[in-house]
């Protein structure tokens, strides 16, 4: 899965369009071929999860800009020899925009955009970028924060379980936000940590959410990809958080709210830039701002719990509240940010750190 | 009623038709499945079986996609030949990227041609070694192959996936599980396009397995211990020999895949460095009827169901789950078919009972 960024090609996106015209002229006055928008997943569309927002990203684009675009998908492609394969593949059928929408495609998503100037790359949660590669991202901590401070309030014990993937800063800034976003409204509160080491395997997300419960948390929460803790909070009656899209139907008593990747705008926008010749390499990194992380419905809560949550998101989305102000200290007690100031985007993205009160070890 | 009957001698004639036989009817279910979703049929099958043969870059991709398949496949055919079961190919593949990857990450300074050697050396060494351990354990305690090699792989995934997010992990990388990228002289040469001297390597390890169950003692020795154990003990031949050279083998096949991969593919350590292809080359070798030239031609079959699988993914708007749903008929009936090498169908009346 994902982190990203960066730079410039206008002659080439004009040349793209242009490209189309020529010989099919005659029989299409004005009909310029669409642009070919091409995605690579690591996952099955079907997975309710990430590869499946990222391919609700690729049917906005559809929508939006309709027979100006023409889109299609490879899924299911492993990190590796074979997402080189994939990726020139597409190349070859066409295909000028190329959106590669997980983490650790970065280094053949850049070897391929070395071979072909005139394609634009876009790759998703990476920290590499080139003159026709771009980055992009989510500061789903955002959403954590909101969740956290959820948590903190409907929680009877105090007590959340997190079922985390990978000890990557994506997934160490979430378990940090969700505890500063708790502790914020019960200075108490603890969670526990399980690492599955997997993006998505239904059977071991929902071993971890029974053994969470097991353990007293009344909550779970998770930064994987399937709908099963979810639907295991059902079963238990506890309470859960939805991860990438809204996961109501898997938990229409548990889910508080779920935190869901939006990644839309993002992909339309950067469509209508290839078509209009204005694409430029770019790390862009959008919060709830811009409508890149959005909050399901807040559900199952008390009426003043969905005011503070709804409080919150406004707060965050304005700009008034940064999930890391100061004063925060990590699990050594050493002052991390001092009061009044905010954490860099620079230490945000590279965070190896846990925040105090967290009760578990990274590993080194 | 249809019965099999055994044949005296296995069939010459079967041994060619079995494959034509056996894709045309995946080719025929196929197209009836492709029809009832709705897609054009013959477009389908020249997607999926000619469209990957006609670029030169697609050819590329079939020989970078083999390189691995073969090699292993190889190895394992020798293998279970000689009635050893390694299934953990995946794990002696992953350990043998792991110790060729130690040059380029331990030591990035050492930039001469011997680097790229000791790297393919550690490679094999890295691959045996990790095979060594179902071996021995075989033949000191009989404990089941199948179960200590399979057990083993899940040991070496997550021996790389600690070393990429740990020890090794690349200091720039903020904080990503990912090596540092190997420098030029790290990385394997290519022969053209994306093929690496993988590929060449293959074919040599193909071409001395064959040799040597051909040729030599030791080949015929794994043979007769695979077929016929207390034939092989009368004959001086030793079950533990056979364990050991079968699983060494084989094993180093698997790392020098591993290293290859990695060294020529991927340039640089990640958590996944294989999608299976340890696990694919176990259906690689009993494709290529457990023969080393026969496992070539199945890695290279297997290799164009993944690249045609893609090309119709991409040109139908086909899912990966029909594409794989297909691949996987095309195997089954491949393996069904080469019945009729060594049985006959025979229509028999059924006769009234009294």
């Amino acid at each position: 899965m994902s982190i990203n960024r960066r730079e410039t090609l206008k002659l080439a996106a004009a040349a793209g369009l242009a490209a189309g015209t020529g010989l099919g002229l005659s029989s299409r006055v004005f009909a310029a071929e669409p642009l070919k928008v091409g995605f690579i997943y690591v996952g099955p569309v079907g997975d309710h999860g990430w590869s499946y927002q990222h391919d609700q990203g690729r049917q906005a684009i559809e929508k939006a800009l309709g027979d100006k675009v023409k889109t299609s998908y490879l899924e299911k492609i492993p990190e590796g020899a074979d997402a080189e394969r994939a990726l020139e593949r597409l190349v070859r059928s066409g295909h000028k925009l190329i959106f590669a929408t997980s983490f650790g495609y970065m280094d053949t998503v850049l070897k391929v955009a070395r071979r072909h100037p005139d394609v634009f790359f876009e790759h998703a949660t990476g920290y590499k970028r080139a003159k026709n590669v771009s980055t992009y991202s989510s500061r789903f901590y955002e959403g954590r924060y909101i969740i956290g401070r959820i948590a903190g309030k409907m929680s009877k014990k105090g007590l959340a379980g997190y079922i985390a993937s990978f000890p990557i800063p994506e997934v160490i800034r979430g378990i940090n936000s969700f505890l500063l976003g708790a502790r914020s409204v019960n200075p108490d509160f603890r969670i526990k940590v399980i690492w599955v080491n997997t993006w998505y395997d239904p059977g071991k997300e929902s071993d971890a959410a029974k053994v969470l419960i097991s353990q007293g948390a009344d909550i779970i929460t998770q930064h994987t990809d399937s709908a099963a803790p979810m639907q295991v909070a059902e079963e238990k009656g506890v309470y859960a958080f939805g991860q990438a899209s809204d996961m109501i139907k898997f938990g229409p008593h548990a889910q508080l709210t779920a935190i869901i990747d939006n990644w839309a705008p993002y992909y339309i926008s950067r469509a209508k830039a290839v078509l209009e010749g204005t694409w430029k390499s770019t790390d862009t990194w959008g919060g709830l701002a811009a409508g890149m992380v959005k909050m399901a419905p807040y559900t199952n809560m008390p009426d003043d719990v969905k005011k503070m949550a709804m409080e919150t998101e406004e707060a965050i989305r304005s700009g008034k509240l940064h999930p890391f102000h100061g004063p925060i200290r990590d699990q050594q007690g050493k002052l991390r940010v001092k009061e009044g100031e905010v954490l860099s985007d620079k230490d945000l993205l590279g965070m190896n750190w846990y925040v105090e009160g967290v009760d578990d070890k990274l590993p080194k | 009623m249809i019965v099999l009957e055994k044949r005296a001698e296995p069939s010459r004639l079967w041994a060619f038709l079995a494959p034509v036989v056996a894709i045309a009817a995946a080719g025929l279910t196929g197209a009836v499945l492709f029809a009832l979703l709705g897609r054009d049929p013959l477009l389908a099958m020249w997607t999926y079986f000619i469209e990957p043969l006609t670029s030169a870059w697609s050819l590329e991709e079939l020989a970078v996609k083999a390189t691995p398949l073969a090699l292993i496949g190889a190895g394992l055919a020798l293998a279970y030949r000689a009635n050893v079961w390694n299934i953990g190919a995946e794990g002696q593949l992953v350990m043998g990227a792991i110790a060729g990857s130690a040059i380029p990450i331990l030591l990035p300074e050492w930039n001469d041609p011997l680097a790229l050697f000791v790297m393919l050396a550690l490679g094999l060494a890295g691959g045996a070694a990790w095979a060594a351990i179902p071996a021995f354990l075989k033949v000191r305690f009989n404990v089941n192959e199948i179960l200590s090699s399979l057990m083993l792989v899940y040991v070496a995934q997550l021996f790389l996936d600690w070393l990429v997010r740990g020890p090794w992990r690349d200091p720039m990388g903020f904080n990503f599980p990912k090596s540092v990228s190997f420098t030029d002289w790290h990385v394997l040469p290519a022969i053209s396009g994306r093929v690496h001297l993988g590929a060449l390597l293959a074919l040599l390890a193909v071409a001395g397995l064959w040799l040597l169950l051909r040729r030599a003692r030791m080949g015929f020795a794994l043979k007769v211990m695979g077929s016929a154990p207390r034939a092989g003990l009368f004959g001086g031949f030793s079950m533990a020999q056979a364990c050991w050279i079968s699983f060494l083998i084989s094993g180093a096949l698997a790392g020098l895949a591993g290293i290859c991969e990695v060294s020529g593919s991927i340039g640089q350590l990640q958590p996944s460095i294989s999608p299976g292809y340890g696990f694919t080359a176990i259906i690689v070798a009993f494709l290529g009827r457990l023969s080393p030239v026969g496992a070539l031609f199945a890695a290279l079959l297997l290799a164009l169901t993944y690249l045609g699988g893609e090309a119709a993914q991409l040109a139908l708007g086909l899912s990966a789950k029909v594409t794989q749903a297909f691949q996987g008929m095309l195997l089954f009936f491949v393996l069904a078919a080469d019945v009729l090498v060594h049985y006959r169908l025979r229509l028999q009346r059924r006769e009234a009972k009294s």
